[in-house]
């Protein structure tokens, strides 16, 4: 029996309305008590939080780790080692994995090396198409009982509509959530930018947003023409994120999330053919930008994720049309979220909330939360600590960022996941 | 443009002609009348870049162009290479840089790149070392520098100081680097007003603030122009849904002698060649008194020299190209 006691910090729990300063107190992986200790506590180890924020470990709902598949680029120990630095708990990994996870099997081998080495939890989402072709149903409810939370599309948006239909239709029997990339896979097609003046200027192919709201539009309809549940991802336009409220507004069971580069780049950061800032979807304009954050704050846009694609050198060194989208974001993420803090768009809680909370109600997920009774994924925060993006210091064996040198403020210094201790900060 | 531009404001790289000072495209184009002189006479050399290496570097077939920057390297006495690279096997980043510094260490003194993708010759700009001169030769839809050049060159040959005239730009102006590359340097120039004549499947969303003039309908863009340039219209836009059909396009965008009466009584008739006749030109038009795309095509080896000269030999006016001459 392992008892943890984490004294003198600041509890911020958004689920449980919560930022105090308290002690927590853990015992066999499980949250046992806030504030005074339960009776006959005696703790095992005892962490000095002082200073800092205890917090719910962060759930990520997007993140390649490239294992199986593409090992050169990352895995399943670097990226979940990477995740555990940056205070992720729980993390989802996309099922565009090579091979394809839409099978119990593939499923079970990324169990199975998870349990050899991984620091945090990590959950595959299943196929929601075998071989995300979009034209056979995957085994859904087989990939849901071998331990995939969700299933989405893998940013591969399915080009028949039909199909589309029935895999919400036969998702929502086994009421198992489904995350869908809004994209319409026509518009999309070979445009590496967003359409605009920057795109025109570099001679580049554009996407426009249409790409984005076109889709939109047709997985609302589907959804409130099915009475099914959706989470769509990655919103990146103003548009886009309004049609989202406009649906929830008329009650529909929609959530979304925007990944958080999306907060802070704009199609200008493509400008002189920067391959490191070419994501999919494209950074848009100023105003789109700034709507997203709006929403974001609002609660709109519910859950921020990291998107994270971690991708060697050569992924990014050729032209920006040959050149691979993404950005290695999991050292970054908690930091850029807790930016937002220091900027005056969310609360210390809300920006909690959007990457634990949020994200796990989102997806059903018993996660994201300190409440008694949870399990003990707990991240501990130094919120004054500066530092500065070093893509040779980052955990992640992907380096590809466009925020190097940048200065940011708070970083975890210590994360625990069902009350182990997966990560300390070396200074710590 | 610090990338292609030295501290001194002298051309390293011509990579495109936005931002290209004014008076630096002036010295271009002087330059390049400077050896036109050369051209006309029966020695065809100057020994300019006796000694350098100039290597002709294509990731895309395109033999016009390849020649006309073989046959300036030649007539400035430079040794040339020719390199053609099918574009799927050096793509990747890895092995485009990898082949660069591979063909760098056999010490050549410039590369011409061509490139399907826009920015390939800014992104091997970035990783020559010193010393050693990028020359554009199309990249993508984002630039055609020396094309634009020459038809700036030809356009004051023809109808004198850009200033007081209007151009006209007709064709698939959304995917041309030559259009992009054109409205640079023609604005640069101090071109009277530029327009932009296409159907709205063929036209970009947005400029970005540039000065031109966009019109839809062809015969409203063509009234009063001093210039014509007619773009070539690349077969597969059919196919990718921009436009109906060869025939639908000629009658609403083709430029016959008819529609040619509604511009100016004495304007040029342009074309990067090889023209598509029938689609973009009646033959009538494309060999008729207006054109000038032969002259274009005779221009395109003087304005390739002066760039080559500028950017490897250091020569960047026409006194010391005319000293050479005399010298030779």
């Amino acid at each position: 029996m392992s008892r943890l006691r984490i004294t003198g910090g600041t509890i911020v729990d958004p689920a449980a309305n919560l930022e105090q300063p308290s002690d927590l107190y853990v015992a066999d992986g499980i949250v046992l008590a806030h504030g005074d200790a339960p009776d006959g506590f005696s703790a095992d180890q005892v962490i000095d939080a002082t200073g800092k924020l205890v917090a719910p470990g962060l759930v990520d709902i997007a993140a390649r780790l490239r294992e199986p598949g593409s090992t050169s680029k990352g895995g399943i120990i670097s990226e979940s080692q990477a995740a555990a630095a940056g205070g992720i708990t729980t993390l989802l990994q996309p099922p565009d994995t090579q091979p394809i996870t839409d099978t119990p099997s593939v499923v079970e081998l990324i169990h199975s090396r998870c349990n050899e080495a991984a620091a945090t939890r990590i959950l595959p989402v299943g196929a929601l198409t075998k071989g995300l072709k979009g034209e056979q149903l995957s085994e859904m409810a087989a990939l849901r009982d071998a331990g995939c939370p969700a299933l989405a599309d893998g940013g591969r948006p399915l080009h028949n509509t039909l199909v589309l239909q029935r895999a919400l239709d036969y998702a929502a029997t086994f009421a198992i959530p489904v995350m869908l990339t809004p994209e319409d896979p026509y518009l999309a097609a070979g445009g590496a930018t967003h359409e605009g003046a920057i795109a025109n200027r570099l001679g580049l192919a554009g996407q426009s947003t249409a790409t984005e709201t076109a889709a939109l539009g047709r997985l609302i309809a589907i959804a409130e023409e099915r009475g099914v549940a959706i989470h769509v991802g990655r919103l990146s336009s103003a548009r886009g994120a309004e049609m989202v409220a406009a649906a929830q507004q008329r009650g529909l069971p929609i959530t979304a999330d925007t990944a958080i580069h999306q907060l802070y780049l704009t199609e200008h950061d493509c400008a002189g053919y920067n391959s490191l800032a070419h994501t999919c979807p494209p950074a848009r304009t100023t105003g789109d930008r700034e709507v997203l954050r709006q929403l974001v704050s609002t609660g709109v846009i519910g859950c921020l994720c990291s998107d994270h694609q971690p991708h060697d050198p050569d992924a990014k060194a050729g032209t920006f049309d040959a050149c691979e989208p993404g950005i290695s974001s999991l050292d970054t993420f908690l930091a850029l979220t807790l930016r937002l803090v220091d900027e005056g768009l969310l609360t210390l809680k809300q920006a909690f909330e959007r990457i634990t909370s949020g994200p796990a109600k989102a997806l059903g997920l018993n996660v994201g939360s300190l409440q008694m009774g949870s399990p003990a994924d707990i991240c501990i925060i130094d919120p004054k600590l500066a530092w500065q993006i070093k893509p040779e210091t980052m955990h992640s064996r992907g380096k590809n960022t466009p925020f190097a040198n940048w200065e940011l403020t708070g970083a975890a210094t210590t994360t625990i996941v069902d009350g182990r201790v997966v990560y300390r900060r070396p200074s710590d | 443009m610090s990338l292609q531009l030295d501290s001194q404001g002298r051309l390293r790289h011509l990579l495109t002609t936005e931002g290209l000072p004014r008076e630096l495209l002036t010295r271009i184009l002087d330059t390049a009348e400077s050896f036109s002189g050369v051209i006309g006479k029966s020695v065809k050399k100057v020994p300019l870049l006796r000694g350098r290496t100039i290597m002709n570097l294509f990731f895309e077939p395109s033999t016009r162009t390849r020649t006309t920057f073989e046959l300036a390297a030649q007539r400035l006495s430079a040794d040339v290479l020719n390199i053609d690279v099918a574009t799927s096997s050096a793509s990747k980043g890895e092995s485009l840089l990898d082949m660069l510094h591979n063909l760098e260490a056999m010490q050549c003194d410039a590369f011409v790149v061509r490139h399907a993708d826009s920015g390939a010759a800014e992104l091997i700009a970035r990783h020559v070392r010193p010393g050693v001169a990028i020359i554009n030769a199309g990249d993508g839809r984002h630039a055609h520098p020396t094309q634009a050049l020459l038809d700036a060159f030809t356009i004051r040959s023809e109808k004198g100081p850009l200033e007081p005239l209007t151009i006209a730009i007709v064709g698939d102006i959304l995917h041309s680097r030559v259009a992009r590359s054109e409205v640079h340097a023609f604005l640069g120039l101090g071109a009277g007003e530029v327009r932009l004549i296409a159907p709205r499947t063929l036209l970009p969303r947005c400029f970005d603030g540039l000065p031109v003039k966009v019109f839809e309908d062809m015969d409203a863009g063509l009234e009063g122009a001093d210039v014509v340039i007619m773009l070539r219209l690349q077969r597969e836009r059919m196919s990718g849904a921009l436009l109906p059909s060869e025939s639908e396009f000629f009658k609403r965008y083709g430029l016959t002698e008819k529609r040619l009466e509604r511009t100016s009584p004495q304007a040029i008739v342009m074309h990067p060649g090889p023209v598509n006749r029938g689609v973009e030109l009646d033959p009538r038009v494309a060999d008729g008194p207006r054109s000038v795309i032969l002259r274009q095509v005779t221009n395109g080896i003087a304005v390739r020299m002066a760039v080559m000269s500028m950017v490897i030999g250091g020569h960047s006016d026409e006194a010391a190209i005319r000293n050479e001459e005399v010298s030779s």
